[in-house]
């Protein structure tokens, strides 16, 4: 490969090749330009770098340990497998990364009023975490099917003071709660930051929840080095929105050297047409302020994404992932329900760690590709979230014999 | 001159503002939508918003939101709302029409193949929710070329600042959005209404059209005192589905009743 710079910023239009830009109403458009100039100031100031800093040190615990997966890679007998341990994190996932320097923002922004939208409840729990923390008002949308699927997390956010707002249009899931987010925005432009929580939405959304994500590659970077004494040959990840994985693989994206492979959902599989793999099985089109792969109908109506996963399950990508499957880079694939519920099982029996379904994505991947790889071959896994916000889809899956 | 400015200069002559009265295409069949779309200028509809349905409208509040809904469960798409105004257009050759919705159906459709046939099935102008200025490149030119008006928005979020830049290409009118909302939630405060259309008006000559909560007579007479046209929506779209065809068409006289000015 032909070493070139793959970690770009967005042009002018806020997009990445033609992927990304700033698709909102005009309501909106001041507050995303006003938001991109507040971060371009704040990412160059030391002293909020430095704050940025000290609430991961201290409030998130980071960083999170590069883990050698031992009993998983005698199982597979092929690569070495490392878990990059961001369910480790304050809150459980990877989530709270991005809402601790967004939070920053908001109050460098005189913001009081934070709104978000969440699958899974990840980042719900993170957003209502860090409002708590920093004194703001906080209103989470969350679609009513996810609700129900992941109910320990709206208890949780409902413990730290947050407002939960159901979505009982569309298929109520992430997709319709981000709809019912842009519409409070539009509604409460004065006073309201959102607090997007994927590598999604208008830019600058994008650009900075991968920058706060970054965090996940940086370490895993040094961690490697210092253990292992060079660079992994391949990582691994997770994608809905897709900003784990974007973490994860933003610093390593200019070695050539380093294989990256985006997990994507695959719900019943890809032919049955109830999935979420977005760049898998959709084309390009324009929802939620970015041009990126959704999933849609001949006739650009959106539609509905199938995962067990309710952090997956989401008809879109973020534009920068869309820009680098176009461009080769990385290299997405997708897995099943099952496929993903194997993998979770046989995690929590090999390494004692309960991962995420959403994170179970990423292990089944692992499962298909190590044991092909030689033993020197380095592979990290970004082990996104931890699982017991998935109890009771486990258990009545369980139940049901599956 | 286009139908918009022929439609536009007509109503200054007459010391009134336009009616602009938005429907949902398909909304809830596509052959309702043509009767009531047939009847609105003999009830005094000026000019006619036809909504192109879209699956996840953002910036729409719970009644158009239902109505996109319906036609799509009835079936329609952006082909069959160019039908219907082919339809329309074999009735009447005077009534502007403008094409308001979100992108991604006419970016599915190929924005280049959208604005031949709309141009071909009589539309007037197009307005795209969710292209802002910054992205006018998308479909601007295209559009100019055809001979179809891009509408453009104004917020009161959009500051004496931003105004040039949405000023800027905008032609057949500036749809001015009275409050900070989504469509049919909330009502405007005329006073700051007619502060910031006296801000634009310093800046440009493009007719003004006020909408987003404007659901009776009595709210749309003092707006049309100051705008050059005033958009109804969501209560149109009640009416219609609480009274059908005949009720809208009521409503939309009652409205139209509200527009002479009175100095």
């Amino acid at each position: 490969m032909t070493h070139q710079n793959y970690r770009r910023e967005a042009d002018a239009l806020g997009q990445f090749g033609q992927f990304g830009g700033r698709f909102v109403a005009e309501s909106l458009m001041p507050l995303v330009l006003q938001l991109e100039k507040a971060y371009n100031e704040a990412r160059a100031e030391p002293a909020f770098i430095a704050e940025l800093d000290r609430f991961n040190a201290e409030f998130v615990g980071r960083p999170s340990p590069l883990y050698f997966a031992e009993r998983l890679t005698e199982q597979y007998g092929g690569a070495k497998i490392f878990f990059k341990r961001e369910e480790l994190n304050h809150t459980g996932a990877h989530k709270i990364n991005n809402c601790i320097g967004q939070a920053l923002l908001a109050r460098r922004m005189g913001k009081q009023r934070i709104i978000a939208e969440t699958g899974a409840g990840m980042h719900g729990v993170a957003t209502a975490t860090v409002c708590a923390r920093f004194g703001l008002q906080c209103v989470v949308y969350m679609g009513a099917t996810d609700i129900h699927r992941q109910r320990d997390n709206v208890a949780r956010m409902r413990l730290l003071g947050a407002e939960i707002v159901p979505v009982t249009s569309g298929t109520g899931t992430l997709k319709d709660a981000m709809n019912e987010a842009l519409r409070d925005w539009v509604t409460n432009v004065d006073n309201t930051f959102y607090m997007i929580g994927t590598v999604a939405g208008p830019h600058p959304y994008p650009t900075l929840v991968r920058d706060f994500q970054a965090i996940i590659g940086r370490e895993a970077h040094q961690q490697m080095l210092e253990r292992e004494g060079r660079l992994p040959d391949s990582l691994v990840a997770c994608i809905g929105g897709g900003s784990n994985a974007m973490g994860l693989f933003h610093p390593f994206l200019d070695y050539p050297e380093v294989q990256m492979v985006g997990v994507e959902a695959a719900g019943h599989g890809i032919d049955t047409g109830k999935h979420a793999a977005s760049l898998k099985g959709g084309t390009p089109g324009v929802l939620h302020g970015n041009r990126t792969y959704l999933l849609q109908d001949g006739d650009g109506q959106i539609a509905d994404a199938h995962s067990i996963s309710a952090g997956l399950d989401y008809p879109g990508i973020g534009p920068e992932h869309a820009w680098l499957h176009e461009q080769g880079r990385i290299e997405y694939v997708a897995v099943t329900d099952q496929q993903a519920l194997d993998a979770f099982h046989n995690c929590c029996r090999t390494e004692g760690i309960i991962p995420a379904l959403e994170t179970s994505h990423a292990l089944a991947e692992v499962a298909r590709r190590a044991p092909t790889l030689p033993k020197d071959h380095l592979m990290v896994v970004c082990l996104s979230g931890r699982g017991d916000k998935d109890m009771p889809t486990i258990l009545g899956l369980m139940e049901e014999g599956k | 001159m286009s139908r918009l400015d022929v439609r536009f200069a007509d109503c200054a002559r007459d010391n009134r503002a336009a009616l602009v009265t938005y429907i949902c295409a398909g909304d809830p069949d596509f052959d309702t939508s043509l009767e009531l779309l047939q009847g609105l200028p003999a009830a005094g509809a000026d000019i006619i918003e036809l909504g192109m349905p879209f699956s996840d409208p953002t910036a729409d509040g719970p009644t158009i939101q239902a109505a996109a809904l319906r036609a799509l469960q009835g079936g329609q798409n952006q082909q069959r709302t160019l039908e219907l105004v082919r339809r329309f257009r074999e009735q009447n050759q005077s009534t502007p029409l403008v094409l308001m919705g979100y992108y991604n159906p006419i970016h599915r459709y190929g924005g280049a193949d959208f604005i031949r046939d709309a141009a071909e099935a009589g539309v007037d102008a197009l307005l795209v929710v969710d292209l802002p200025p910054e992205h006018d490149n998308e479909l601007g030119p295209m559009a100019r070329d055809a001979g179809l008006q891009m509408i453009r928005l104004a917020t009161p979020t959009t500051d004496a600042q931003r105004l040039p830049r949405v000023l800027e290409h905008a032609s057949g009118f500036l749809y001015y959005v009275s409050h900070n909302g989504v469509t049919g939630v909330g009502a405007a405060d005329h006073t700051a209404v007619a502060q910031a259309l006296e801000g634009i008006r310093a800046q440009s000559s493009v007719p003004i059209c006020v909408g987003f909560g404007v659901r009776r007579a009595e709210q749309a007479a003092p707006l049309a005192q100051v705008a050059d046209g005033v958009v109804v929506g969501s209560a149109l779209i009640e009416a219609l589905q609480q009274g059908g065809v005949a009720a809208a068409l009521g409503l939309t006289a009652e409205l139209a009743a509200a527009m002479p000015r009175q100095a």
